[in-house]
């Protein structure tokens, strides 16, 4: 069963089009994940399926509800981290967590014994009494994360969720998601920088760019889809043995990268003196060369043409004249 | 979903309660603020002779007060959404599975709760500088009337904070609207006599808010019957609610 599911979704800020006719579905169970750099539009489609934006064309329903006619049924069903702050900082840790217990109609005794769970998952035991304004940037992200994974939604919406968390609160949040997906069944829809969170945790995953979805599959698939094998290598003269490589049919994709050569194969082990064999009958020396597995770094990059970590750091003209809330 | 989910109410309204009692600046100014205006203005003007005035100015005055005060805290209450959207926390409460209308009345109840005290207080300082209360209808009849104002002003408020993105546009409509309105509303001198004041303010919503008040509160100097006021009131309050819950409804965070 199809728990979300978007038609030709489409959001427009004045003529500016952030998402750009994106269909996908997500099955109930499953952990699908937007990977893309700033910008792609992420936030703006969970804004959508959160009830928070309007979409300007197409549709989309969360566990059958309709995103623009039936709200409320779709808000029932829902859980959300958001990327930006949403916390109320003139109350304690405590409190936030209390106030959202009671507008998920959590019953006392059972909000008691889940406000105990999430502050210890996050280990905000010691703070739980402390205005929020007086948190750390980290530990409100952790408060908010414990506030997303109270209640049990069918589908739970986050947001970046480890933005700036240190490694080892982030191994925890990792595992409690995949608990909660494990036992609760609970759908998760997640957006993320980070290629090892999107590895760790996804079981399909959508690359997103300038509001389009690229491409959609499952990890695995997406990995093997540009070569079972990469060989990374340097050389003198890279020029000429490009020129050369590039009439090989056995390679599926070249990249000239910093330097560095990158050829997208299979059996790369076997390809290896194939490749020195070329380079010295051209009498280029080869100085590095080695075999690896694709990560997702790779699939970003033969997708988009970038690494993600090239993006970062460029900002969208609008987003200088529309200043936005940053976390502190 | 209940249209009316009383938890929800509740939570809001704490929240609401909680601020105010914890914001120590916003306690104080808000019971100092309207103590200086009646004072000052109160001693300033007692002497110098106001046409169409009936009574002491003191206890002319103190219905203008009051008014102000719940006006400016009930208003600043639903201007305080954008605080939410700022921070936030706006879009927490807008994906609870908790009505919107129960988000509304829950604030609404805070901020009457809140702009309520303050003008009980003002009431026990007036009563205590001797202005004599008409009678004990009179005074049942006035915290209708701040009751009505509370609700009316947080309407009010939830339509601007719906409308803007962020506080730049605030003085303006203070200062624009809200002060030009309040002055020709009989707040702080009689307008019935000079006959353009009179007709330009029976098109002042805050009129009928300040001479209702005035009518109930010490029974004199009032331009209408208090019970012509406060049907009139009441569909202002009406009103602005309704819009207020409208805008509210549609706004995007
Ligand atoms: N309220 C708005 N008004 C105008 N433009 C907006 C608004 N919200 C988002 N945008 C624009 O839409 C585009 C997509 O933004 P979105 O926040 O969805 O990106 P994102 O993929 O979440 O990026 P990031 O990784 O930085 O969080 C951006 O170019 C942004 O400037
Ligand atoms: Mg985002």
């Amino acid at each position: 069963m199809d728990i979300i599911k978007t038609n030709q979704l489409t959001r427009k800020f004045d003529d500016f089009t952030a998402v750009d006719d994106i269909s996908f579905s997500v099955k109930k169970g499953e952990i699908f994940g937007f990977l893309g750099p700033n910008g792609a539009g992420k936030t703006t489609t969970i804004k959508m399926l959160t009830t928070l934006l309007y979409p300007t064309s197409g549709s989309a329903s969360i566990a059958g509800h309709d995103i623009i006619k039936e709200r409320n049924d779709v808000r029932q069903n829902i859980g959300v981290v958001f990327q930006e702050p949403a916390l109320d900082i003139e109350l304690s840790g405590k409190e936030n967590l209390d106030y959202h217990a009671r507008m998920y109609n959590i019953p006392r005794e059972k909000r008691k014994e889940r406000i105990k769970d999430v502050l210890q998952l996050v280990d905000l035991e010691n703070k739980q009494d402390t205005f929020v304004k007086f948190y750390s940037g980290g530990m409100k992200r952790r408060l908010e994360i414990a506030r997303g994974l109270m209640h049990s939604p069918v589908v739970l919406f986050l947001d970046e969720p480890t933005l700036g968390l240190d490694a080892q609160t982030r191994r925890a949040i990792w595992q409690y998601i995949r608990k909660m997906n494990k036992e609760e069944q609970t759908t998760i829809f997640l957006t993320t920088h980070y290629m090892d969170e999107a590895d760790y945790l996804c079981d399909r995953i959508g690359i997103i760019d300038h509001g389009k979805i690229l491409v959609m599959d499952s990890v695995s698939n997406l990995k093997t889809s540009v070569g079972n094998d990469l060989i990374t290598l340097s050389s003198t003269n890279m020029g000429d043995l490009i020129k050369r490589l590039e009439k090989e049919s056995w390679i599926k994709k070249l990249k000239n990268q910093d330097n560095f050569l990158t050829l997208y194969v299979e059996k790369g082990d076997e390809k290896i003196p194939l490749i020195i064999e070329i380079a010295q009958k051209l009498s280029i020396k080869i100085k590095s060369i080695s075999v690896r597995k694709p990560t997702l770094d790779d699939v970003f990059l033969s997708y988009t043409g970038r690494t993600i970590r090239e993006n970062n750091g460029k900002v969208n003209p609008k987003d200088m004249i529309h200043p936005r809330f940053h976390r502190g | 979903m209940k249209t009316f989910d009383l938890q929800a109410i509740y939570v809001m309204w704490l929240r609401q309660m909680k601020h105010f009692v914890r914001s120590k600046s916003r306690l104080v100014t808000s019971i100092i603020q309207p103590l200086f205006f009646l004072f000052i203005l109160g001693s300033g003007f007692r002497t110098i002779s106001m046409p169409g005035l009936e009574v002491d100015y003191l206890y002319f005055l103190s219905p203008g007060i009051i008014t102000m005060a719940i006006l400016f805290s009930s208003m600043f209450t639903g201007i305080s959404v954008l605080w939410d959207k700022q921070f936030g926390f706006l879009q927490e409460v807008l994906v609870a599975p908790i009505s919107r209308i129960s988000i509304i009345v829950g604030r609404t109840l805070g901020g009457a709760t809140t702009a309520l005290f303050q003008g009980f207080i003002i009431l026990i300082i007036i009563a205590v500088l001797g202005v004599p209360f008409s009678s004990v209808i009179g005074i049942l009849s006035a915290i209708a009337f701040m009751v009505l104002i509370a609700f009316t002003a947080v309407g009010f408020g939830l339509i601007i904070a719906s409308k803007m993105q962020d506080f730049q546009g605030f003085p303006l409509i203070m200062n624009l609207v809200i002060m030009p309105l309040l002055f020709l509303s009989s707040a702080f001198f009689p307008v019935g006599s000079q006959s353009t004041l009179q007709t330009i303010a029976f098109f002042n919503p805050f009129f009928y808010m300040v001479d209702g008040l005035r009518g109930s509160l010490i029974g004199k100097n009032n331009v209408l019957l208090p019970q012509i006021d406060i049907a009139i009131v009441i569909v202002i309050c009406i009103i602005m609610i309704g819009l207020g819950s409208y805008f509210f409804n549609k706004s995007e965070v």
